[in-house]
């Protein structure tokens, strides 16, 4: 079996985000990485976040650092990854790419414990760059600018210390002088000696100072010196004019400022109210904000709340340490200051958002300081605060993420075209269950009902030069209705268009007048109200028109065509004719190319299966310049330009090419290219859109032509990061559109759907998916359906918080202490996070401030029944004492008296250290009330362990508790025990089952074949894997075979070998004897691996699904990133042959940009074994099919065309 | 140190040694030998940004507060070690 793999949603997470001009000048851009992924993204006017460039790396992107030469108006990146290299890019404005300026090797790859990589600390003036690694070594490379002002590198210059850890570092800004970098550091050397462990009591953190002597090309440890144990991360301090500069060390409690030879000043860090005593607070993010007069840090706690740090200082001197708190967000990986006032903030989990400062912190607030620092006996006095709502900072925009995906299934349980994708994403208060639809969302702006049914709309501008539409013109069966587009659209009668009559085009002709087609002639209205008629000649009528600003063709009935050009006085005059065969199907003429006068290609669909090209130069008479045969008769015909790409590899601007496209009667989109000097078509392909004959029309799609092609749903067809994507549009069944321009509505479509007029834009273009959140209250751990009921049952656990009415306990208190009797009470129902409205209502939004923490052996849990149709729970069950939920599975017991049936494994008082432990593990078995709407509780049965999985098996309830697998029958008081597998190795993680086989995933030990002899009331293990796999998702694909994925990011299918399959089945004993000999102290027989892949991320989820109705199936993934991929298997060897050949080219001509070979890094735990990845395949081509209906043929054919 | 004694198998291995933390030697014992598998455990958590998520969601803490756990786990990632029998 060869697979393809391919991304499908790229990873949604962010993992470090730094800021600058990436692009030279004054933009201000954000680079973030997400996992593999490198992004460029930069806000817009409007305060939302686009993404300009993604880029897959091949590699774990772990550091990212901006740094600028003096006098440049340009930051390169630098990049710390698992390649063992560094690497300096620079964001290439013109080509939108990252061209990479340096990679220098300095060790092996992978995230290694002395391999550089995980930490870089830039000399804020840019004449150095420090890579650093978890222990031991650290290397400085000098950077600087030859003479063609080019940037330059040294070698590496080495500051190793061993047996030394590092936490951070970071450049110190001491101006010109030599550059310095500071990094905390522990020494272990001894603490691994000394058995008595004072040693290790003794360890001390050390802030050292490394010097590069620009002079001797030499790094130096310059200055250390104790520093607090619970140090972790460093801020760099403004020197050199602009501030004292030093160092912040951020530890556990504190903010401490330190500087060679000055004494440290260290503050508290203020603490939550509610915070439990045996908890720190640890600073996890940190951003600067520089300006000429003054500077501050915004330093972020675990827990969200933001603090603003600033220094007193005078000269470099500095007096008081101050840390007042500032605003409270959801906990970030990183935030970016921008100059434009802006907060970027990266959450770890959920969505990113985007913040405007509404102050910089000024007003009073809860301040600690480094001269009110009281120190007692039991240490210093802690300084409380209570977080409040936001006063700082309003938030503008936020970035979708599904970081991270918990569980996920594939389901059409809306009966639409395609399937949903319902995946569990987020964490405590920002978890959500999303339903993901293919296509681009929309918005709708306006429904407005008409007075007939409409079967066309048109808008027209009344000037080329105009910015906005004036009029939309809808025409009925017998009439024609002129609506006049201003501060409301209402029907006007004077604009000149006859209103009793249907038309068939209606468009902008010359500069300044309008041109409407009725069935009986052109009426031309001039822009001084001067009305020309043609009249259609005899009792023939017109049937087709095809224009553009200066061209329009008629069809009439019978197939004579009859040829119009608008001249220089800016009237219509006939040109030429042309007898077809037959009746025309369709027509279009191409848009009239820049500086020329005409278009010279005219498209006809004819009746008789054919599209033919004919010319419109006055010297060749409209004769035939080729013909194109297809499937069925076309519908509608559109010509697009299309500017695929801005320059290649060489750097030349690939030249515009001119797409034919054709809407057929079977529902299939024919594509092909024409030839622009003979008009020749070739390179055709098409794909099937809908039921119906798709209806093309051009519209306008971020200032570029774009075309929507109407089918049983719309279909957009625009180009995307110098790629063309054909996407859906989720929205429902259109009859005919145009695009609309207004005040209002820069960028718009309005189109006719039955009786009603609509408005809508289309937003967040090059998506996958498009998403519907329903807030939940803990974090999902997994989830069922019942498929006949359209319902969903969620369990949702989560350790270290309150149970909701604690919580809502907590509040009111705080509330009524603090005086502001806001309305703290009777929103009980208001549990759930989400909904934009929250901020209004609830002062203290858990979405944004985070479940208040208890002690760790607290557990919080529930049970939900939702029903996702309409977003409502319908049940919910909160598990009382500690008690949380692990497993799910709907099981239906042979004596059918309860019918289907819920079982829930659930754990009470569990830890997990300093030993996982539980008090007591329970099965639940509830009964479904009300149409499964409702839950009842039938009874709970005591386990020594946590349940684990659960799965249905021949009418009993299988569990995995601990190592036991373990077979229970449905009692009246409890569940029975009815037999039991002891020998497993370590914890059941997944159970599945077919036929009389039994699947079970060890949470460390890969995939175990089991066997249920009914006779003799035996569970027996037939065969297991002899690879150790820690699972963390498992998927059953056929009878002998098995997916699943493990924690470090790998994808793999094992099988059962043929004839070890037909024995065991064979086999009377069904190879019991055998079992009984075993093999290596497991089972006497092995699968094998058929499949292995890395894919860098830890896989959460798989499930087979087929995305598209009639499509193949393929196995989707998601990951804890929030990434979604497939991996869909070939059907022909040739295709087999043709992508390995592909991948192996690309991965010699375009190395990754990280600098990670990418065979190693997809081989990077097991070989990488009969997959191609797409992802790669994808990188250098302009087409992105996608594997929704991927036509793996034809885009190989594509990709070979690419590369000549 | 005679030129020889430079490419013989003892130098070279005091050589990897030097430069590779971790590699073993013939008088390696158990302790130490778990010491630094556990220390390049840690260290590859720390490196690999899901695997940090995939923990914090488990014991429901941040990935900040994860990545500082597992760094101050290096020091003593195996507990004391034992005494040293002298021979």
């Amino acid at each position: 079996m060869y697979l393809y793999s391919l991304t499908l949603q790229r990873a949604t997470g962010i993992v470090c985000a730094i800021n600058g001009s990436f692009s030279g000048g004054k933009s201000q851009e954000i680079v973030v990485a997400r996992g593999k992924l490198l992004e460029l993204l930069r806000p817009d006017d409007n305060g939302k976040i686009q993404t300009l460039l993604s880029v897959e790396t091949f590699g774990a992107i772990r550091s990212l650092a901006q740094f600028r030469l003096t006098g440049s108006q340009k930051d390169y990146i630098v990049v710390g990854s698992d390649s063992g290299r560094i690497v300096i890019l620079e964001y290439n404005k013109e080509k939108n790419v990252f061209d990479k300026i340096h990679q220098e090797t300095f060790g092996k790859s992978g995230c290694r414990r002395i391999v550089p990589g995980q930490y870089l600390g830039i000399d804020p003036k840019g004449r150095a760059v420090m890579i650093g690694a978890c222990e031991k070594q650290k290397l400085v490379y000098v950077l600087n600018r030859d003479t063609a002002a080019r940037l330059t590198i040294s070698s590496p210059l080495e500051a190793h210390k061993s047996h030394t850890i590092v936490y951070s570092i970071c450049g110190v800004d001491c101006g010109f002088d030599n550059p310095i970098f500071a990094a905390i550091e522990l020494d272990y050397s001894e603490a691994d000696q000394d058995s008595t462990g004072v040693a290790a009591g003794d360890a001390q953190k050390n802030l050292t100072f490394y010097e590069l002597d620009l002079g001797l090309n030499h790094v130096s440890r310059k200055w250390t010196e104790a520093v607090d144990n619970g140090a972790n991360m460093l801020v760099t301090v403004p020197g050199g004019g602009d501030g004292p500069s030093g160092v912040l060390v951020c530890a556990e409690n504190f903010v401490i400022y330190k500087n060679q030879g000055h004494p440290d000043l260290r503050a508290v860090i203020p603490r939550r109210a509610d915070l439990p005593a045996e908890r720190g607070v640890l600073i996890v993010s940190a951003a600067t904000h520089k300006q000429k007069a003054m500077f501050f840090f915004l330093l972020q706690t675990e827990y969200g709340d933001i603090f603003k740090v600033t220094l007193d200082h005078d000269n470099d001197h500095v007096t008081e340490l101050k840390i007042k708190y500032f605003d409270t967000i959801p906990v970030t990986s990183s935030m970016c200051v921008l100059k434009s006032g802006h907060l970027f903030a990266a959450s770890e989990f959920g969505n990113h958002a985007f913040y405007q400062f509404q102050g910089i912190g000024d007003d009073a607030d809860v301040e600690s300081s480094s001269a009110s620092l009281m120190e007692t006996e039991e240490g210093f006095q802690p300084v409380f605060f209570q977080p409040r709502r936001l006063k700082n900072l309003l938030r503008i925009d936020q970035v979708e993420s599904l970081c991270p995906i918990m569980d996920m299934k594939v389901v059409n349980l809306f009966e639409e075209e395609t399937p949903q994708i319902f995946t569990l994403c987020g964490r405590g208060p920002r978890s959500s269950l999303r339903i993901l639809r293919p296509g681009l969302a929309i918005s709708e702006m306006a429904v407005s009902e008409l007075p007939g049914v409409p079967s066309a709309v048109w808008t027209v501008k009344k000037n080329v030069t105009d910015e906005f539409d004036a009029y939309i013109v809808v025409s009925f069966s017998n009439a024609t209705l002129v609506l006049s587009i201003g501060e409301t659209v209402e029907e006007v009668s004077d604009s000149g268009f006859l209103d009793t009559t249907p038309s068939l085009a209606v468009s902008l002709i010359g500069d300044d007048s309008l041109m409407q087609v009725h069935p009986n002639g052109i009426r031309h209205i001039r822009e001084d109200g001067r009305i020309n008629e043609w009249r259609a000649p005899g009792k023939r009528t017109i049937a087709k028109v095809g224009s553009n600003r200066l061209q329009v063709v008629i069809a009439l009935s019978g197939g004579e065509l009859v040829y119009f050009e608008v001249d220089i006085t800016g009237q219509l005059i006939e040109v030429d004719k042309h007898e077809m065969n037959g009746d025309v199907a369709c027509l279009d003429i191409a848009p009239v190319p820049e500086g020329r006068q005409r278009s010279r290609f005219l498209a006809v669909g004819s009746y008789d299966n054919t599209i033919r090209i004919l010319t419109l130069d006055p010297d060749e008479g409209m004769q035939d310049l080729s013909v194109q045969s297809v499937s069925s008769a076309p519908e509608s015909l559109l010509f697009l330009e299309v500017q695929a790409s801005v320059g290649g590899e060489d750097g030349a601007d690939h030249p515009a090419s001119l797409f034919l496209n054709a809407g057929l009667q079977n529902g299939v989109l024919f594509r092909t290219v024409v030839d622009m000097v003979t008009g020749q078509l070739s390179d055709s392909r098409s794909r099937f859109l809908g039921l119906r004959a798709p209806k093309l029309f051009s519209i306008i799609v971020r200032g570029k032509r774009a075309m929507l092609c109407l089918s049983s749903r719309p279909w957009l067809g625009y180009i995307h990061q110098g790629h063309f994507l054909l996407t859906p549009l989720s929205y429902e069944t259109l009859e005919y559109a145009a695009s609309f321009a207004s005040d209002q509505c820069a960028e718009g479509v309005v189109a006719v759907a039955g009786d009603a007029l609509r408005v809508f834009t289309i937003e967040r273009l090059g998506e996958t998916f498009n998403e519907t959140v329903i807030p939940l209250r803990y974090t999902p751990r997994k989830f069922v359906l019942q498929p006949k009921r359209k319902l969903l049952v969620i369990i949702e656990s989560d350790q270290k918080a309150f149970s909701a009415e604690e919580r809502e306990a907590a509040k009111k208190e705080c509330f009524e202490a603090s005086g502001t009797g806001e309305n703290g009470n009777g929103n009980a129902e208001k549990m759930e996070n989400g909904g934009d409205d929250e901020d209004k209502d609830d002062p203290l939004s858990d979405e944004n401030y985070g479940y208040p923490n208890a002690e760790s052996e607290r557990w919080v849990s529930c049970i939900r029944v939702l029903d996702p149709k309409t977003a409502s729970t319908t049940c919910l069950l909160e598990l009382q004492e500690n008690e949380a939920a692990f497993s799910i599975c709907t099981v239906n017991f042979h004596d059918k008296e309860y019918g289907t049936l819920l079982a829930v494994g659930t754990a009470k008082g569990l830890q997990f250290w300093p030993k996982k432990s539980s008090t007591a593990g329970f099965i639940h078995i509830y009964r479904f009330l009300e149409d499964g709407r409702s839950l009842e509780l039938l009874h709970k049965t005591q386990v020594e362990g946590v349940p684990t999985a659960l799965c249905q098996f021949q009418g009993r309830l299988l569990a995995g508790i601990g190592p036991v697998l373990r077979l229970y029958d449905l009692g009246k008081r409890r569940l029975l025990r009815k037999c039991e597998n002891k020998l497993f190795p370590n914890t059941i993680v997944s159970i599945h089952t077919y036929r009389d086989r039994i699947y079970v995933g060890d949470i460390q030990e890969s995939f175990h074949y089991c066997k249920y002899r009914r006779d003799e009331n035996q569970l027996y293990i037939f065969a297991d894997d002899s690879v150790p796999r820690w699972l963390t998702a498992s998927y059953h694909i056929d009878f002998d075979t098995m997916a699943g994925a493990d924690k470090f990011g790998n994808v793999y299918f094992v099988r059962l070998p043929q004839d070890v399959s037909d024995e065991i089945e064979e086999d009377p004993t069904g190879g019991k004897i055998k079992w009984e000999q075993g093999k290596l102290n497991g089972a006497p027989n092995k699968v094998e691996e058929i499949v292995q892949f890395h894919v860098g991320d830890v896989v959460t989820c798989l499930q087979k699904a087929s995305l598209i109705p009639g499509g193949g199936e393929c196995l989707i993934y998601g990951t804890v990133m929030g990434s979604l991929g497939a991996l869909l298997a070939f059907t022909s060897r040739d295709d087999v042959d043709f992508f390995s050949h592909l991948e192996m080219h690309l991965r010699q001509d375009n190395p990754p940009l990280c600098g990670r070979d990418h065979m190693a890094y997809r081989s990077a735990y097991f070989p990488v074994k009969d997959v191609i990845d797409g992802d790669l395949c994808e990188q250098k081509n302009n087409l992105k099919a996608t594997v929704l209906d991927i036509d793996l043929r034809r885009l190989a054919v594509v990709i070979a065309l690419r590369r000549q | 140190m005679q030129a020889s004694d430079r490419f013989n198998i003892n130098s070279q291995l005091e050589h990897l040694q030097a430069k590779y933390v971790g590699t073993g030697h013939a008088d390696l014992n158990r302790f130490e030998w778990a010491v630094n598998i556990q220390r390049d455990s840690y260290a590859s958590y720390v490196g690999h940004y899901p695997i940090l998520a995939y923990f914090a969601i488990a014991e429901n803490e941040s990935i900040g507060r994860e990545r500082y756990n597992f760094m101050q786990k290096m020091l003593l990632p195996c507990g004391l070690p034992p005494e040293r029998e002298d021979d």
